[in-house]
């Protein structure tokens, strides 16, 4: 148990530290030799504890309970001030509502509650905490190079790095927290400190478009936020004894009990993973730092979001508003992906893929089969890998070239080899076989057609996984055309960072190796658990997809041998005399440039057009679901 | 399940194969316009000529991709006749095309560009009626695996008319016929030169022909899945059905990518949709 609160208490230390230390080097070393600690104690806990089961701790409550409300009130208050310092009404009604339902809470509810075992670890606790632990700290290292970088070519942005770390390593600390946590008021707890570090994070450099985002995601977080206070005042109303507060006990309590906490959680649920109509908050996000984009994209915040509702889909599944929920996700990951199509800003098809990823991993858990259980929590590990990859290679192409935008990323692989390979890599792994995400969408699937209302779900991932084909391949076809002016401009790039950068490439191509040990150690013994069935991949198709890992691995070779002895003639330009950078002579002796541009589709695809579609259609849905809750509890 | 013996065939066989078909395909369509048309084995010939000829290239990576690319439609098809899983099949003869499409980027050539774009428009158009395809084929036979749905005595074709028809009509699109012949073309009329295959010469393009070929055989045995209960039925629908697409091929003008993806896409959303609704309604009340 000393390790779980040492995840949860060290990167608070850290963070404290961290806003005292002011020296940059001394800042730099605390960064990484925490971020160390922490990878090397989530790794422990998968030694530890991966063939324990479900572990409950229990740990002291009066005395933590008060802390937490103290914790609570000045989380609140300081978000007040924050909205009456920048005049933003809608935040400060909405964190007065919070701040009455926890009054509320306090005074009327909390008297005889005495929920024991507060801390857990199980099988999906270790996959977050693994996911936090590495990639998490490893984003962290990143940002050390990145931000002295930022705020050399910002010179604008007040340099408060000592904030910036802090807020990371609170994040850190908060999100093992929500993992490791038993007792929903605690997971409450740690669900708002990470949608203050959000908030904090997004408004980094304090222009008025990142106050406007930062808020933006505030008010949407504290919707949830507020459902999920919701959640446990029901709760308290229902079993005034305080069992059901643990969450084991509340799923183990039966879908009759449970289903109405359950969904103003996976509101909660939805609001934090962005899914439609809340998608825009985390697109607005990316006027932040791009290890902060990283962060919230991979390993942090959305990933809280659909950890809970992953938590709670044996109470969703099978029930109508499990479904509703299920249909939420559905339709994001179709519209997301249909908009990442019409982005040329790199962030952008990132924070669109991310939505429709997100989107994916709850219309599994709504449904919540045991297969598709299996399946969102593959799309966990794999998004989190391979998405922090792609934010970071994009951050260290905008800090080289100053431009995130695809189209400027042209013969990437002649100006910077290393890092578009690894980019190459990480694109690969978001949608072709035989890489990670692609296997869980083919288990999902699978998943599906025995699923009830599974026909819906496998048309959306007929038609958005070719959607999403389209949008990575012409990204991909930027960066590997051979331009024969490019410049190699890849020197001068930090040690860590490179660090970090083959960490993650390796690690995106490894879990495709080991994903087979991962399913048979971590996540088929949770599914079990859950559901007394579990499932895997067919030997036969492991094989095969192996074999064609490593036939990928070893056609590069094949460059060895196609680099001599073949004649190299400019592209054919109709025949007229072209210029090595392509201007070729027109008509009247001109000479006109040529520039070629992907294809965007703005009339399909249009970015507000859709988004107007998404948030009607998912709006919808949640009126449903909310009248439908309403039956329940009236 | 898997049966090594029908990898290795298919992958000796199948260019044979697919070379005399589209020797056959020459001459059908010669006869058609009036014309006596090529020898049968003419398709042989010109790609043995592509083989001769001098190794030129914008790019030495392009030669990778192509490379790439036949050996990805090779295994995927090999995966195919030695009956594994179909969606796995599906995802590797993705990943094939994707490699074609990376050599025509990876040239920076305008032409090639404008094909590679297209030719992903044509991935996406075709794309879900296949997957979608599949799974009718495992809501009836009750399993992904190409040996399971070939040794299955049931019909197929009954329970899956909406969604053979929608195969059919993406069918045209992946054997580069025309109206839907965008991003590369048998013909020589093409507003874009070759597309995707302008900047490819030689040794590449014979590969790629070759490719074409063994992609060809594919199709024609997925066709064979909806007819699997009766062997002398299948091989004759995949005749007909040919011959259909050679028809096509010749009284339909070239499209625009538009009207492409929309109609393999209203296809795929209606006919395909309501046939799986059906079954799957009818899988509801029949338990």
């Amino acid at each position: 148990m000393i390790d779980l609160v040492f995840l949860i208490v060290f990167p608070l230390i850290a963070a404290v530290l961290l806003l005292v230390v002011s020296k940059d080097s001394i800042r730099d070393a605390l960064v990484k030799i925490s971020a160390l600690l922490i990878g090397i104690v989530s790794l422990m806990t998968l030694f530890l504890y991966y063939n324990t089961g479900a572990l409950y701790f229990p740990v002291g409550y009066q005395q933590v309970s008060q802390i937490i409300f103290l914790v609570e009130v000045f989380l609140a208050l300081f978000i007040l001030y924050l909205g009456i310092k920048y005049r933003k009404s809608l935040a400060v009604v909405l964190i007065l509502v919070q701040l009455g339902l926890l009054a509320y809470f306090e005074m009327f509810c909390s008297e005889a509650l005495h929920a024991v075992q507060n801390l857990f670890i199980d099988q999906l606790s270790i996959i977050m905490a693994l996911i936090i632990g590495i990639i998490g700290s490893a984003i962290a290292v990143y940002a050390v190079g990145y931000m002295g970088t930022y705020h050399r070519n910002h010179p604008e942005v007040q340099d408060r790095r000592r904030t910036f770390f802090f807020m990371v390593f609170l994040f850190i600390s908060s999100m093992f927290g929500l993992v490791f946590s038993n007792n929903l008021i605690w997971v409450f707890l740690f669900w708002e400190l990470t949608t203050v570090c959000s908030f904090i994070l997004i408004g980094y450099s304090r222009s008025e478009e990142a106050v406007n985002n930062a808020f933006l995601a505030l008010v949407m977080n504290l919707l949830g936020g507020i459902a999920f206070a919701g959640a446990l005042i029901y709760l308290a109303g229902i079993d005034p004894s305080g069992n059901l507060f643990e969450i084991n006990q509340l799923i183990s309590a039966g879908q009759a009990l449970a289903i109405v906490p359950a969904v103003l959680i996976s509101f909660a649920g939805i609001t934090k993973a962005a899914l439609m109509p809340f998608s825009s908050w985390l697109v607005g996000a990316m006027v932040a730092p791009t290890p902060v984009s990283a962060l919230l994209h991979s390993s942090t915040m959305v990933k809280a979001g659909v950890y809970i509702i992953v938590r709670f889909s044996p109470v969703l599944s099978g029930s109508f508003e499990g479904l509703i929920i299920a249909m939420i996700g559905g339709f994001t990951f179709l519209l997301a992906s249909a908009i990442a199509i019409s982005q040329s800003n790199a962030k952008k098809v990132l924070a669109y893929s991310t939505i429709a990823n997100l989107g994916l991993i709850v219309a599994c858990a709504g449904i919540g089969t045991y297969k598709l259980v299996w399946a969102a929590i593959m799309l966990i590990i794999f998004h989190a890998i391979a998405k922090s990859l792609l934010f970071l290679c994009v951050g260290t192409v905008e800090n080289r070239i100053g431009s995130k935008d695809i189209e400027d990323m042209a013969g990437l692989i002649v100006r910077m080899p290393k890092i578009a390979v690894m980019m190459f890599i990480g694109i690969a792994g978001m949608f072709l076989a035989p890489f990670g995400m692609l296997i869980s969408k083919w288990v999902a699937i699978e998943a599906f057609i025995d699923a009830p209302f599974g026909i819906i779900f496998v048309t959306i991932l007929a038609f958005g996984g070719s959607i999403t084909v389209l949008f990575w391949s012409k990204w991909m076809g930027k960066i590997i055309s051979i331009t024969q002016y490019g410049k190699r401009v890849e020197g001068n790039i930090r040690s860590e960072k490179w660090f970090v950068l083959y960490l993650l490439t390796s690690l995106t191509v490894l879990v495709c190796l080991i994903f087979p040990l991962i399913s048979s150690v971590l996540i088929e013994p949770f599914v079990l658990s859950v559901y007394g069935f579990t499932t895997r991949l067919a030997q036969d198709n492991i094989m095969i997809m192996v074999m064609m890992l490593f036939l990928l691995m070893i056609m590069p070779l094949s460059m060895l041998f196609y680099r001599n002895g073949a004649k190299e003639l400019p592209p054919y330009m109709g025949g007229r005399p072209t210029t090595p950078d392509m201007k070729f002579a027109g008509s009247m002796g001109i000479v006109r440039e040529s520039s070629f541009s992907n294809y965007y589709f703005e009339q399909y695809c249009g970015e507000s057009r859709l988004l107007m579609a998404g948030t009607g259609l998912c709006l919808g849905l949640i009126l449903i679901g909310a009248t439908l809750l309403l039956g329940v509890i009236v | 399940m898997i049966s090594i013996l029908n990898a290795v065939l298919f992958i000796i066989l199948a260019p044979l194969i697919g070379g005399l078909i589209a020797g056959i395909d020459r001459k059908i369509t010669a006869r058609m316009q009036g014309r006596m048309g090529p020898p049968l084995l003419q398709p042989f010939y010109d790609v043995a000529k592509l083989f001769e000829k001098e190794n030129v290239v914008v790019t030495p990576s392009q030669n990778y991709y192509v490379l790439s690319y036949i050996v990805f439609i090779a295994v995927s098809g090999a995966l195919f006749f030695s009956g594994g899983d179909l969606l796995l099949v599906i995802f590797a003869f993705t990943l094939a095309h994707i490699f074609l499409v990376l050599g025509a980027y990876s040239t920076n050539s305008p032409y090639s560009f404008i094909g590679a774009e297209r030719e992903l428009i044509q991935i996406i158009a075709y794309e879900p009626m296949i997957i979608l395809s599949a799974v009718g084929m495992y809501m009836v036979t009750k399993s992904f695996f190409v040996s399971d749905i070939m040794n299955s005595p049931i019909p197929v074709i009954v329970y899956l008319p909406g969604i053979f028809i929608g195969f059919l009509m993406v069918l045209t699109i992946k054997l580069r016929k025309s109206p839907f012949d965008l991003s590369t073309s048998h013909h020589a009329h093409q507003e874009i030169v070759k597309g995707v295959t302008t900047e490819f010469s030689g040794s590449g393009l014979g590969k790629i022909e070759i490719a074409h070929w063994y992609e060809n055989v594919f199709l024609l045995g997925f066709i064979y899945l909806f007819f699997a209960f009766n062997p002398v039925i299948a091989l004759a629908a995949i005749i007909v059905t040919y011959l259909i697409e050679i028809f096509i091929d010749n009284t339909f003008s070239r499209v625009k990518w538009q009207y492409t993806i929309k109609s393999a896409w209203i296809v795929a959303g209606t006919l395909g949709i309501v046939n799986l609704a059906v079954l799957y309604y009818l899988s509801g009340v029949m338990g």
